[in-house]
């Protein structure tokens, strides 16, 4: 850790709290926060403690700048601290706050009607989380109500969020740990089998199936040709509600606004994080189709979040989808998707045996490596190289890759360079390793 | 709209997005200036036709927006500012690289990138055609930021241009047109750094405001211009010449004639001239009344501009034949609180007499001492040494002789470079003393070899970097695991589908040219 021994004599000053050092950063957040997390980071060669950020950098508190292609997940998507999300919940502060969940609120009502003009076609009631998990669980309970169906229908390796119904969707290392898987009630089929699906769905007991529309913390498996679309067709069929998970792939990532619109399916519920919060104040929202609204009327009050919708986090969103949804924005990410696949291909060719699969749709981006844990070298180089970019949580052998929607060409021409050269180098770390699967069987 | 709860200025409406139009254009002029030659001229093309295809309709729309100037000539403008100016560089080639064996030397064009063209409101359609074509045959992108008083025109005109660059092949975003412009917007426009020159045709606050950006701008004074008849001249085709001119466009180009000066043996049979021609000489009292008209309180009152003579006598009180074109308003002195000697953008043009033409040089001097600095000026005379003295005197870079200033100076009837953005040099404080030419947009790498005989050039022939694209660009971003099954409805691009028709439009277009000439001649 040469890097982190530069520090300034005066310690870490924020005016709120301060620090000595980072290593008492790295100490405290072990005592008092989170062990696990904190060790893993220094073990996996990542030993990031964020202090600056602004654009699409992040500067260690070293001073290490780092060009984050992680974004949280699309959370940065228009970059860190966004001069006009900035701007917009700056003013907002002097006028709002919170705002009081049980009453209409003026930006609650803004933000709706805004993502309702630009939802794909069927949708037209907004209710609020205060982050994604919430409003995963907000589109479970609205589809039970709907269909008054409690099977909930999602792939193997599904993740969408942490809560109570959302987590039992997903894999079972997050649900088990808390006893809450729930298998009775939420079955897991493979993805893209179409067949296995059909056969859950045979029974009609489902009530919606949720699906990614490209599975990020898998490591993004692209749905093949058709296949979202037979799911949409199967659902009608049997009488599921189809709900579509749009918190990473939402916002302009596919270049389009919602990438559910690029397979022309109208789901009956969207869900969207993330991103929608411009990176300043969490927000969720959950999207459903008049259909699906009846609960809003038979009570209201059925789903009660303090924080859900927040109006400082309406204002941020709003502010976040105006800027995702210019021509402008569009028209630059087409550039940058079309930039960054074309090196990457370039890349590939390189190292043939090494970097073997590239799932890409718009910037929403995994690059697949030919070893069991290929994206921990390749993030480990990349952060080495000033790139910050993660591996798949759900399947190591892929790294997330993910530019930002406004990333500058000059900036995307540097992140491919030190890209280049970092997969290079994790390369021949692994094949000094001697451990490349598929290199030994050739 | 109330008022707004807020107590700090939001950045005004459209400022953002103007940044995000300039950043749109950065990816458009990386992508453009790897074009190849053949591909950059069907661009090139394909836009000017689409705008000619239009021409009527922009200069009806351009006359009922902005309450200036006559569509017929507008329409003759619009030819020249879209098909006119491709035929013109038609054979130049601003993109393969030039070889010189001799020198040993070969020059690679380099567009300057992203191209901010600000626009006036006097002539606006033809001066947004003229710069976009212009930054298309230099492989530019280019922003476009209109007058507010014309904003609705020049963003269809743009528009139409930009669809019909984009089918034939450009990159997407290479035409921007901002829709809602304001001072904010062109303040923050022209002082992004991603913007790699400024072209600015237009009122002097705003090229000098170009000018003081931090980026490199080509900006173009306004013009105030003098015309010397002298003895030795044709003065039935010059009086026909200065009064077309002179009610060309009811007068709103910056190259309309502003002061005629006439030598006094020649004077009097030349206004005869002109009366036949459309004229009407103003007695000292019709004079007075039509100068109060313009110059109310010492400014021009904008509502006269680009008006009828018909107009402005009937505003002043002066009765004049239904066929008069160009009001003629004699003074002694043209001196700043003469402003009969100042531009007047309408058909009334100042008259001073003279002695000798010697005289009269000194009078065209004291004109451009006013403004039109750097412009241009006209002469009518068979006296070569007159015509060199006029022209060595005058501060002006260019004189246009035995013709219509309108036309000439802007290179529609002389051979100067056809243009609607007149460079002002030195005299007028502007980086560039030609009309814009295609040339002022692209910069030349230069290979530069060993100039000792020993060291021999390299074999540079058949070489080019450039090259044409496969497809829209930017491809469209379909799924990784689609691209192959998408690549048959990627190819959207295929010469032979513009290229078949283009013969025909050139000739629908010669075929218009034709027809407005005649109009013109008629009228």
């Amino acid at each position: 850790m040469s890097d982190d021994s530069i520090e300034p004599a005066g310690g870490f000053d924020y005016g709120a709290f301060s620090f000595a050092s980072k290593d008492e950063v790295l100490a405290k957040s072990k005592e008092f926060w989170n062990p696990g997390k904190t060790q893993f980071w220094i073990d996996t060669g990542v030993p990031l403690v964020i202090d600056r950020r602004e654009n699409y950098f992040l500067y260690d508190m070293s001073g290490k700048r780092l060009i984050d292609l992680h974004l949280n997940g699309g959370t940065y998507n228009l970059g860190h601290r966004n001069a006009e999300v900035v701007q917009a919940v700056t003013l907002a502060m002097q006028h709002f706050d919170v705002g009081n969940h049980h009453f209409p609120a003026l930006a609650r009502t803004a933000l709706a009607e805004a993502l309702i003009t630009s939802a794909p076609g069927g949708l037209s009631k907004v209710i609020y989380g205060s982050g994604g998990g919430e409003a995963i669980d907000i589109a479970i309970k609205t589809a039970r109500h709907t269909t008054q169906k409690r099977k909930i229908l999602s792939i193997v390796k599904a993740y969408h969020g942490h809560t109570g119904l959302a987590v039992a969707t997903g894999d079972e290392r997050f649900s088990n740990l808390f006893l809450s898987d729930r298998p009775e009630e939420f079955p897991h089929v493979p993805f893209n089998d179409l067949e296995a699906m059909e056969g859950v769905l045979r029974g009609r007991d489902i009530a919606a199936v949720i699906m990614e529309t490209i599975p990020a913390t898998y490591g993004f498996p692209l749905p093949e040709p058709g296949y979202l679309e037979s799911v949409k067709r199967l659902c009608e069929e049997y009488d599921a509600l189809y709900i579509a998970d749009e918190v990473q792939t939402g916002l302009m990532r596919t270049g389009e606004l919602w990438a559910i619109t690029k397979h022309g399916i109208e789901p009956d519920i969207m869900v969207t994080g993330k991103g929608i919060g411009g990176g300043m104040y969490p927000i969720a929202c959950v999207l459903i189709s008049e259909r699906c609204a009846g609960w809003l009327t038979e009570d209201g009050f059925g789903h009660i979040s303090t924080f859900g919708g927040a109006e400082l986090g309406c204002i941020a969103a709003l502010k976040a989808l105006e800027v995702c949804s210019r021509p402008e924005t569009r028209s630059m990410v087409h550039y940058i998707a079309d930039t960054v696949g074309q090196r990457l291909r370039a890349i590939a060719e390189v190292y043939p045996d090494w970097l073997v699969g590239i799932r890409q749709n718009g910037v929403v981006i995994g690059l697949e490596f030919n070893h069991p844990e290929g994206a921990k070298y390749v993030m480990k180089q990349l952060y080495e190289n000033g790139v910050w970019a993660i591996f798949s949580t759900l399947d190591p052998r892929v790294l997330q890759f993910k530019p930002g929607v406004l990333m500058k060409p000059e900036l995307v021409d540097e992140v491919l360079d030190r890209t280049e050269i970092a997969i290079g180098r994790a390369y021949r770390e692994v094949r000094g390793t001697n451990d490349l699967g598929r290199r030994r069987v050739a | 709209m109330g008022a707004t709860v807020f107590e700090l200025p939001l950045e005004p409406a459209g400022v953002p997005r103007g940044r995000a139009m300039i950043e749109r254009a950065e990816w458009a002029a990386r992508a453009f200036a790897t074009y190849d030659a053949a591909t950059v001229a069907r661009i090139a093309d394909a836009a000017a036709q689409a705008a000619a295809q239009h021409a009527r309709e922009f200069a009806e729309a351009a006359v009922s927006e902005t309450g200036f100037g006559v569509v017929e000539h507008k329409v003759l403008k619009n030819i020249a500012c879209s098909t006119g100016i491709i035929e013109t560089y038609r054979g130049h080639d601003y993109v393969s690289p030039r070889i010189d064996e001799v020198a040993k030397i070969v020059e690679i064009p380099r567009p300057a990138g992203v191209v901010l063209a600000l626009t006036p409101s006097t002539n606006p359609v033809a001066t947004v055609l003229f710069n976009i074509v212009l930054a298309l045959i230099t492989r530019n992108a280019i922003v476009v930021c209109p007058h507010p008083y014309a904003k609705r025109v020049c963003a269809e005109a743009a528009r139409v241009m930009a669809e019909a660059a984009v089918a034939a092949g450009a990159p997407d975003g290479c035409i921007q047109v901002v829709d809602e412009p304001n001072i904010a917007l062109v303040d923050a426009l022209m002082t992004d750094e991603r913007t790699d020159v400024i072209l600015a045709t237009g009122g002097t606050a705003m090229v000098r405001a170009a000018y003081s950006s931090g980026n490199p701008a080509i900006g173009v004074g306004p013009g105030n211009v003098p015309v010397l008849v002298d003895r030795t001249a044709d003065l039935v085709r010059t009086a026909e010449r200065i009064i077309e001119s002179k009610s060309f466009d009811h007068s709103i180009l910056c190259t309309n004639e502003s002061v005629l000066i006439v030598e006094d043996v020649i004077a009097d049979r030349l206004l005869a001239e002109m009366r036949k021609a459309g004229g009407h000489v103003l007695d000292d009292s019709e004079r007075d009344r039509v100068r109060t008209l313009l110059f109310p309180n010492g400014h021009l009152d904008t509502r006269w501009i680009g008006k009828s003579a018909v107009e402005i006598a009937a505003a002043s009180e002066v009765t004049v034949p239904a066929r008069t074109r160009v009001l003629l308003a004699p003074f002694e002195l043209a001196v700043p609180e003469e402003m009969l000697a100042h531009e007047k953008l309408c058909p009334v043009l100042g008259v001073v007499r003279v002695p000798t033409a010697a005289r009269g040089i000194e009078v065209a001097k004291a004109v451009l001492r006013i403004s039109g600095a750097g412009h241009s000026a006209a002469i009518h005379s068979t006296d070569s040494a007159t015509v060199m003295d006029f022209a060595a005197a005058v501060r002006v870079l260019r004189v246009a002789v035995n013709v219509g200033n309108s036309l000439g100076s802007s290179g529609i009837q002389t051979n100067l470079a056809p243009a609607m953005t007149i460079g002002t040099g030195f005299f007028g404080r502007s980086s560039v003393g030609e009309n814009l030419e295609p040339r002022h947009l692209v910069n030349f790498t230069r290979i530069a070899y060993n100039a000792d005989d020993r060291e021999r050039m390299g074999d540079f022939s058949g070489l080019s970097p450039w090259q044409a694209p496969q497809g829209p660009v930017p491809a469209y971003p379909y799924a990784s695991n689609e691209r192959a099954a998408s690549v048959t409805h990627l190819a959207t691009v295929r010469p032979e589908a513009v290229g078949g028709s283009t013969d025909e439009l050139r000739e629908e277009i010669r075929r218009l040219i034709i027809d407005e000439l005649t109009n013109l001649m008629k009228g």
